[in-house]
């Protein structure tokens, strides 16, 4: 009973420690004097390889999920006989609660692991240890670049999925069942709020690219320089990012759209 | 102010874990020589650069380089000490996503204004001493271990830094690099004045370059003097390591129960 009471303590305690490190990992990263010039240029080589790479499965996805709501969606909503709303359905899905959580998931997944083995890696062939004995910060260097590029890539992903999701919801919708294009469309525009909607998609948006990309690069800097800690950073990241969203995601819902 | 000594360590206390590494560490590094830190294996010699470095802090104890107590710098204090010393690691740790001519390259884009002309011409220079220009447009990928090391050396030396530490810097040279570097070490050495840092295994390699040795074992100094001294010393530890006999006061054997206790 008292070892079960100790681990629950030590545990806590170990928890909090790594939340510690971890803000004062992302302070020291993001706050304090740095070279402008050579970061913007350092964070527009991350947006590339966090953002731009990782595109193709953010279209493929956002078509595919539009698509699968289009079609979803029309089969419930002619039991009612309200098909033309199929728009209103397909948009509003995507802009509120697909478009940020799902571009967030898929991207823990596809650019946060990447991040984590990357900046793992570094740390096991001591190549950020070189770099503080360069006389260059590493968390300047490496880690701020990366993590303002994750912040600033992810809700511009999320907007393209948003849009693509939309285009396929409409292929199903209006091509291939015939729902009439302009319901379809002005059904659309009249119901979705830009404050309301999209707005609210997008703060979203930058609060889970705050926390995937800030969990991702604590891992890599926090890691066990070996094979076995590298693989363990990795899956951490992946699993934490993932629950951290979907929380965040009840709870931001919860605040948002609470009250209607 | 110049002092006799770059590098001044004092009664250092480091726990790794509950491991204890030094228990009252106290050492001195003349400036302008090399300075060997020689010990069995798992005493914590890579440990003692990285205090130096500042990338380790004490428990206890003060490590002071040029006279500015490293420990109880500033962040940003720290990394301006750093510019003025260069460290080789043991894999050479070159940044790989960058060629060969931007790894040395790296220093200089950093920390001087220097325009692309002269760059190219320092960077050139530097790997001119380490027998690797041809290799300037090469990844690091596409290069031996030794030759990475190689390659190393030439960035840590890019900022013609006061003090370079060496750690394990024959490890995977053939005879001829070793020979190679070693000259290149002496004369790095002598010819820029620098204070020199080696921590290696090769032992009688090294010794013939030190001016200075410090032997560590048993978390604490066993020898320092110069390298004539060590040799005839009757001190039973230094004796034993300088021979390699396996019996002796240094355990070969890292602490566990009695092999009896152990197989009961």
């Amino acid at each position: 009973m008292m070892n079960w009471i100790a681990g629950i303590g030590r545990s806590t305690l170990s928890q909090l420690s790594d939340l510690g490190r971890a803000t004062l990992i992302l302070m020291q990263a993001i706050v304090g004097r740095s070279n402008v010039g050579v970061h913007w240029r350092l964070t527009v080589d991350q947006i590339h390889a966090v953002g731009v790479l990782s595109l193709s499965i953010i279209i493929v996805s956002g078509l595919f999920i539009g698509m699968v709501l289009g079609l979803q969606g029309y089969t419930i909503l002619t039991d009612y006989g309200s098909e033309q709303a199929l728009g209103q359905m397909v948009a509003l899905s995507l802009t509120r609660e697909l478009g940020p959580v799902v571009t967030a998931l898929l991207f823990a997944g596809r650019a946060g692991s990447a991040l984590t083995a990357e900046i793992g890696l570094m740390k096991a062939t001591e190549q950020l240890a070189s770099l503080e004995m360069i006389g260059v910060d590493p968390l300047r260097r490496v880690v701020a670049p990366r993590f303002w590029a994750g912040v600033i890539s992810l809700p511009i992903l999320s907007l393209i999925f948003v849009s693509v999701g939309c285009l396929g919801g409409a292929l199903v919708g209006v091509s291939w069942l015939g729902v009439d294009s302009g319901s379809f469309w002005s059904n659309m525009q009249a119901s979705v709020d830009f404050s309301d909607d999209v707005f609210n998609g997008i703060i979203k948006s930058v609060v889970f690219a705050v926390v995937v990309t800030w969990i991702a690069v604590y891992q890599g800097y926090d890691l066990v320089p070996t094979s076995e800690g590298i693989a363990r950073a990795t899956t951490k990241t992946v699993v934490y990012a993932s629950l951290a969203v979907l929380g965040l995601d009840f709870f931001l819902t919860a605040v948002m759209f609470g009250e209607i | 102010m110049t002092t006799e000594a770059f590098v001044e360590i004092k009664d250092v206390v480091f726990r790794r874990d509950q491991r204890v590494i030094y228990d009252g560490l106290t050492a001195s590094v003349p400036r302008g020589k090399i300075t060997a830190i020689v010990g069995p294996s798992g005493t914590g010699k890579t440990t003692l650069l990285r205090l130096i470095g500042g990338q380790l802090k004490p428990e206890s104890g003060d490590v002071r380089v040029d006279g500015l107590s490293v420990q109880s710098l500033k962040r940003s204090a720290l990394f301006d000490l750093r510019k003025r010393m260069g460290m080789l690691f043991q894999s050479g740790a070159l940044f790989a996503e960058l060629s060969v001519f931007e790894n040395v390259a790296f220093p200089l884009r950093v920390h001087t204004d220097l325009d692309d002309d002269l760059i190219r011409l320092v960077v050139l220079m530097k790997l001119e001493a380490v027998g690797l220009r041809g290799a300037v447009d090469l990844m690091p990928s596409e290069l031996s271990g030794g030759m990475q090391r190689r390659v190393a050396l030439a960035r840590a030396i890019a900022l013609d830094p006061e003090m370079i530490m060496y750690d394990e810097p024959f490890v995977g040279q053939d005879p001829i690099g070793l020979g190679v570097l070693l000259a290149l070490v002496k004369q790095l050495n002598q010819a820029l004045g620098l204070t020199s840092l080696v921590v290696s295994h090769d032992l009688q390699e090294t010794l013939s370059i030190a001016d200075h040795v410090i032997m560590i074992a048993n978390n604490r100094v066993a020898f320092q003097g110069s390298p004539e001294v060590m040799q005839a010393s009757d001190d039973p530890l230094v004796h034993q390591f300088l021979h390699g006999s396996p019996d002796g006061p240094v355990r070969f054997h890292f602490p566990a129960p009695s092999l009896e206790d152990a197989l009961s």
